[in-house]
């Protein structure tokens, strides 16, 4: 299954946010969209997501969802959103029990995924007892729990401390070498996008527009933080951004 | 220093005694730290100083009865039995006005909370059911559900309802937005949103909410027994206040305290169960 996106624009009240956004999502590939803050990726996110409608264009799935897939489009949050009376299986536990899944069946995906983001330890842990990263990880798991077609992910590693950082974009990787799964990751870091994206977006300022789309050939289990090749394209990237930042750091927020 | 420059050991010398002064500590206090002697001692204190005041004589007999009367007075109520004819009455009616009031003003504040129709349409009429003295509405009750334990029913559960019902609307509209997206991104059904994530998210504020309930509903019982009620501990005050009895009048004051802090301790018990994923 393969996600475009038509010609999509927004507009929050007078405040033109995105416009005439044209992307396409292959299947097994990880896109990446970066941009200043406050370009509307966030929104752009949702707008895919269907959490959001834009006032403008369309957004087309092409093909049909694997029918094992119980949620094809499937979000990763930056805060975890985590619920916090519910222990870390509880968690995975809740976006199925809506599925009509035999109890043996749904244990067992549950199982599966904790054991695939290394929590099964924790599995009757509550989210309060756990550090940043391995509350992403539930949230990670969760994901994977629905089977999604194209799973996307808002800036799903921006809450978490460098090192984490690291550590669970290896897991990404891990994750993603094993299975390759379709994703849509916005982060306005440049390092994060160099490492995940197979290819990466580059949003302009509000109203964000596509800017340039770059390819990164590079196998992503090839790439390393410093390998020389990935900081020239970062480098690239800084370049298209730094003036767009500057200028939307300097913007009213309600402008 | 003298000693600075006696001294010759691996330590390197303190040069001068004001340059090194440890760092004074001034992040105490604001904490306040739980101590269960400190409650029960000032109730012990205060009883004993009434009781001292009106055996020494400077406490008037006329104005207090003496503590170790309505102790006797209370265990005389206990022996004779009498003790149990008039709670039973009295917790039944508080148990059955306060859960019909206290259910429907959850069910009506989460309405409120989730629908826009639901809160245009019925906060001004809780605004204005809030402020009215419930007790002054006993004589209509009578009117409406007979002088028998109706008219009790309904004073006790219109007094729980309006505080559960802003308590609750306030707590749903507290409830993580961010957690109501979740729930809808991984395809959950609306009736699976409101009882996973809005219910438990609103639960704190409820159990505050209802807090504050069950104290008006004891005030009320009282009030509601003091009308047509044969027991109950409200009739047993009203009839020891019309007698100017004293002993009997505080031993049922007593036994409402005790009510109150029975409560309110099940209530903390009730948190602590259903709040545990809570630090």
């Amino acid at each position: 299954m393969d996600l475009a996106v038509e010609g999509l624009g927004h507009r929050y009240g007078g405040t033109e946010v995105l416009r005439d956004i044209s992307l396409e999502i292959p299947a097994g590939r990880i896109l990446c969209v970066v941009g200043p803050s406050g370009c509307g990726k966030s929104t752009l996110l949702r707008m895919i997501g269907g959490l959001e409608r834009p006032s403008a264009g369309r957004v087309v799935q092409i093909g049909e969802a694997p029918a094992t897939s119980l949620n094809p489009l499937t979000f990763v949050f930056q805060d975890f959103a985590l619920l916090p009376w519910r222990s870390v299986a509880g968690n995975v536990s809740l976006v199925l029990e809506d599925n009509a899944l035999p109890r043996a069946r749904r244990d067992a995906i549950i199982a599966d995924v904790l054991a695939r983001t290394r929590l099964s330890d924790f599995a009757h842990a509550l989210p309060r007892q756990l550090s940043g990263g391995m509350k992403q990880r539930v949230a990670i798991a969760r994901a994977l729990a629905v089977d999604p077609a194209v799973l996307l992910m808002d800036e799903p590693l921006s809450a978490l401390d460098a090192q984490t950082r690291e550590l669970l974009m290896e897991d990404l990787i891990g994750l993603w070498s094993r299975t390759p799964f379709t994703a849509i990751y916005v982060t306005h870091n440049l390092a994060e996008a160099v490492r995940l994206g197979h290819r990466i977006a580059v949003l302009s300022r509000r109203p964000g527009q596509v800017r340039e789309v770059v390819e990164i050939d590079m196998p992503l289990a090839d790439r390393q933080a410093g390998d020389p090749e990935l900081e020239a394209v970062q480098a690239r990237l800084w370049d298209l951004m730094r003036d767009e930042a500057r200028a939307a750091d300097a913007e009213l927020l309600d402008g | 220093m003298a000693d600075a420059t006696d001294s010759h050991g691996s330590k390197p010398p303190r040069t001068d005694a004001a340059a090194s002064r440890e760092i004074r500590f001034r992040g105490g206090g604001f904490r306040p730290q739980s101590n269960r002697w400190a409650g029960i001692a000032v109730f012990i204190v205060l009883i004993a100083l009434v009781e001292i005041g009106l055996r020494q004589g400077w406490i008037s007999a006329l104005t207090l009865p003496r503590p170790s009367a309505v102790g006797a007075t209370l265990w005389q109520l206990w022996e004779s039995g009498n003790l149990t004819r008039h709670l039973f009455p009295s917790l039944s009616r508080l148990a059955v006005g306060g859960a019909m009031g206290a259910l429907a003003g959850i069910a009506i504040g989460v309405a409120i909370g989730l629908f826009g129709l639901a809160r245009a349409g019925l906060v001004p009429l809780v605004a204005a059911i809030f402020p009215i003295p419930k007790i002054a509405l006993l004589p209509l009750f009578v009117i409406w559900f007979g002088i028998g334990e109706g008219s009790k029913y309904a004073l006790i559960a219109l007094g729980t309802f309006t505080p559960t019902v802003v308590a609750t609307f306030g707590a749903v509209d507290n409830v993580d937005r961010t957690l109501i997206r979740m729930g809808q991104s991984f395809g959950l059904t609306w009736w699976s949103i409101v009882r996973k994530i809005v219910l438990p998210g609103a639960m704190p504020g409820i159990l505050s909410g209802l807090r504050v309930s069950l104290a008006i509903a004891i005030i009320l019982l009282v009030a509601a027994e003091m009308l047509g009620a044969q027991a109950g501990i409200g009739a047993y005050i009203l009839e020891a206040g019309s007698l100017y009895d004293l002993d009997r009048l505080f031993a049922g004051v007593v036994i409402l305290s005790a009510l109150g802090v029975t409560l309110s301790w099940a209530m903390g018990l009730l948190e602590k169960r259903v709040l545990r994923w809570r630090a």
